[in-house]
C-alpha cells in the first residue's frame, strides 16, 4: 500500500515538473504522436494543426508526459547523444540530458523506450550494425545504472542504414553518429 | 513487449521488369592471355525472338578471359565442312560453330560445335531444347560450355546475383542473371534491405530487412515471394550466412548485450551459441567444408579476421596487417579469403591465400564493401562508389580482370551476392 502510493506520488511530482517546465502547462493540446522520427531540438516544424483539447476534458498523465517529450522547451524533447569515430563512449556533457530521461522512465515503469544506434557511412554494413548496437547500448547502460529497469528499454542498431545527414564529409558524419532515443507510441 | 512487430507493408514481387533498370557491364581490365575465340553467327539466329550469338559472345567477352575473333558476318551452320587453317590464320585458337532449328511444340532445338584450333582436340558438341522465352538463358549455358571446353574451369555465366538498389527512398532486392542483364525484383521496401546471402540450392535468399524499425533477419522463397522470420530477438538481428548443407544459418544477434554469434534454423527454431566474447563479434561464414566460422572481431582492440570451429571452441586470429579488416568471404574451392582492408582511409578488396597466408590488394578503388565469390572462385563481386554513386564492380581474384556493373541513374546500388552453380 504504502511503496504504490509513494510511487504514485513520485509519477505524479515528475509530472508537475514536466509541466511546469512548458510555458502552457497541462492544458495544452497533446503533440501528435504519430511521429516515425524523432523532433528535432531545433522545435516543432510543419506538423499539422494538433485538435483542439476536448472542452472540459484535461489530459491524462499519459498525455502530459507524451506532451513535454515533444515540447522544445523540456530537456526530454532533447534525444540524441552524438559520439566521436569508432567510438560509443558517451561524454560528460550528456549527463544532463540522460539523467532527464532516467527519471522519467525510473518514475513510470510502463513507460518503454526504443534506443537506436547508428554510425557513419564508412566501413563494412555489417560492422557498422555492430557498432551501432554498442552506441545503443551504452545509451542503455547509462540508464539503467541510474536506476531504469532493463525490461522498459529496448536498444537496436540501425547502422549507417538511416543517415540523418547525407553526404560523405565529416560534417554529415559527425551527424549521422549517434543515438536516438524513441518512447511509446513513437516505435 | 515493444510494438516492433508492425504489419509489413512491403511489396512482394517476382514480375519481370523492364529493360530500363539493367546494368551495363564495361570491362576495366582484361587478363594477360585471353584465349582467342571466333564464334561465327549461328545459322537460324533470326528464328529467335533474340539472338543467341549476341548472348554467347557478351558473355565470353566480358569474362576479360577471351578475345573475340572476327569471325566475318555470314552464319555458318554447325556441320559445315571447315578449313581450320584458314581460322588458325585469322588468330583463332578455338571456333564455335551453330545452328538452331524449330523444334515441335513452339520449341528450338541448337546444336553447338567447338573445335579446339590449338590443341587440335576432337571437336566437342552439345544440343540444347528451348522455349523463346530462355533465349538468353540457353546462350549463358553454351557460353559456360565454351568455357568449360577452354579453360577446364566451370563458367558461371548461367548463375544468378542478387543485390540491393536504393532509389531514392526505395529498396529493392533484385535477383539477376550473371551478366546484370536480367533484374527482377524479389522485394520491395521503404526501409532499407542489406546482407542477402543465397541458399546453396538457390531457392532462397537470406537477408536483413529493417522494414519492422530494426533489424531482423528473413528468408524468402524466390519461387513464391514467401517471407518467414528467422530471428526476431531483442536487439539487433543481422548478418545471416548459409551452412554449406543448407541446414542452418548463423546469425549475429544482440539479445545478450552486445553482436554475438549463433546458428539457428532456416525456420527459426534450433537457436545455439556458438562463440561468446564481451566485444563485438559479427559478419560469419562457414568455411565450404562447413568446419569453421569465419567472422570480424573487435576483441583485440581493432576490427580484425578470427576463425573459430563451427562447433565452438577458442577463435584463432586470422589477419594481422593493418588496424581494419572485415567483410570475410571464403572462395568455394576453400583456398582463399577475401575480405575488406582499410588502407590510409581507403577501403579496398583483399585476397589471403590461406595456404600461404600471403595478401593482395586486388582494387585501386577507395570505398569497397561485400566482396563475394563467383562459385567458380575465380571472380569476385564488390560493391564500390563511382561518382558519390553505388556501383557493382568485380575483380578477378589474381586482380587482373576488372569490370564494373553500373545501374540506371539516380539508382545506388549496393549488397552483392553471387549465388550458386545450383539452378532450381
Amino acid at each position: 500500500m504504502q511503496t504504490s502510493a509513494s510511487k504514485i506520488a513520485i509519477a505524479t511530482l515528475t509530472l508537475a515538473l514536466l509541466a511546469g517546465c512548458s510555458s502552457s502547462g497541462p492544458e495544452q493540446p497533446a503533440a501528435p504522436t504519430e511521429s516515425k522520427t524523432p523532433v528535432a531540438p531545433s522545435g516543432p516544424s510543419g506538423t499539422p494543426v494538433a485538435p483542439p483539447a476536448v472542452s472540459g476534458k484535461t489530459m491524462t498523465p499519459e498525455e502530459a508526459l507524451m506532451a513535454s517529450l515533444k515540447d522544445p522547451n523540456s530537456p526530454l524533447s532533447k534525444r540524441i547523444i552524438y559520439f566521436d569515430y569508432d567510438s560509443y563512449a558517451i561524454k560528460d556533457s550528456y549527463a544532463s540530458l540522460i539523467s532527464a530521461h532516467a527519471k522519467v522512465l525510473a518514475a513510470n515503469p510502463k513507460l518503454k523506450m526504443l534506443i537506436q544506434g547508428n554510425t557513419d557511412e564508412r566501413g563494412s554494413r555489417e560492422y557498422n550494425l555492430a557498432l551501432g548496437q554498442r552506441r545503443a547500448e551504452a545509451v542503455k547502460r547509462s540508464l539503467m545504472l541510474l536506476g531504469v529497469q532493463e525490461a522498459q528499454i529496448e536498444s537496436v542498431s540501425l547502422g549507417e542504414e538511416k543517415p540523418r545527414m547525407e553526404g560523405s564529409d565529416e560534417a554529415a558524419y559527425a551527424e549521422n553518429r549517434r543515438s536516438e532515443m524513441l518512447y511509446s507510441g513513437e516505435f | 513487449m515493444f510494438k516492433v512487430f508492425r504489419l509489413m507493408a512491403t511489396t512482394l514481387l517476382l514480375a519481370a521488369t523492364a529493360a530500363q533498370a539493367q546494368l551495363t557491364v564495361e570491362i576495366t581490365g582484361a587478363g594477360a592471355n585471353r584465349i582467342p575465340v571466333a564464334i561465327a553467327n549461328f545459322a537460324g539466329d533470326g528464328l529467335l525472338p533474340q539472338a543467341l550469338t549476341g548472348v554467347v559472345r557478351a558473355d565470353l567477352e566480358r569474362s576479360g578471359l577471351f578475345k573475340l575473333v572476327d569471325p566475318g558476318t555470314t552464319p555458318v551452320p554447325e556441320n559445315a565442312a571447315i578449313d581450320l587453317n584458314q581460322w588458325k590464320d585469322r588468330g583463332a585458337d578455338a571456333l564455335a560453330l551453330a545452328s538452331i532449328l524449330p523444334a515441335p511444340g513452339g520449341r528450338y532445338e541448337v546444336r553447338m560445335r567447338l573445335y579446339d584450333i590449338a590443341r587440335q582436340n576432337k571437336p566437342d558438341g552439345m544440343i540444347f531444347l528451348f522455349g523463346a522465352s530462355t533465349v538468353r538463358e540457353t546462350g549463358h549455358r553454351i557460353a559456360d560450355f565454351i568455357h568449360e571446353k577452354l579453360t577446364g574451369e566451370r563458367g558461371v555465366y548461367s548463375t544468378r546475383i542478387a543485390y540491393v538498389v536504393k532509389t531514392g527512398k526505395s529498396f529493392e532486392l533484385k535477383v539477376d542473371d550473371a551478366d546484370g542483364q536480367n533484374p527482377r525484383t524479389a522485394l520491395r521496401s521503404s526501409e532499407p534491405i542489406i546482407s542477402p546471402a543465397w541458399s546453396p540450392d538457390g531457392t532462397r535468399l537470406a537477408y536483413v530487412s529493417f522494414q519492422a524499425k530494426k533489424p531482423i533477419i528473413y528468408v524468402h522463397s524466390l519461387a513464391t515471394g514467401a517471407q518467414t522470420v528467422v530471428a526476431n530477438f531483442k536487439g539487433s538481428n543481422s548478418a545471416p550466412a548459409w551452412s554449406p548443407d543448407g541446414k542452418r544459418l548463423a546469425v549475429v544477434l544482440t539479445k545478450d548485450g552486445s553482436s554475438q554469434i549463433y546458428t539457428i534454423n532456416p525456420d527459426g527454431s534450433g537457436l545455439s551459441r556458438i562463440a561468446g566474447s564481451s566485444t563485438i563479434d559479427t559478419e560469419p561464414q562457414f568455411s565450404p567444408d562447413g568446419q569453421y566460422l569465419y567472422f570480424t572481431s573487435d576483441r583485440g582492440g581493432s576490427p580484425q579476421i578470427y576463425r573459430v570451429a563451427a562447433a565452438g571452441g577458442t577463435a584463432e586470429r586470422v589477419t594481422f596487417e593493418g588496424s581494419y579488416n572485415v567483410s570475410p568471404r571464403l572462395s568455394p574451392d576453400g583456398k582463399l579469403l577475401a575480405y575488406v582492408s582499410r588502407n590510409g582511409g581507403r577501403f579496398q578488396v583483399t585476397v589471403m591465400d590461406l595456404a600461404s597466408r600471403q595478401i593482395q590488394i586486388l582494387t585501386d578503388s577507395s570505398r569497397d564493401e561485400s566482396p563475394s565469390f563467383a562459385p567458380n572462385s575465380r571472380t569476385i563481386l564488390y560493391a564500390s562508389e563511382v561518382g558519390g554513386r553505388g556501383v557493382l564492380s568485380a575483380v578477378s581474384s589474381d586482380g587482373r580482370v576488372k569490370q564494373k556493373l553500373s545501374g540506371q541513374a539516380g539508382g545506388d546500388v549496393r549488397e552483392p551476392a553471387w549465388g550458386p552453380f545450383n539452378q532450381p
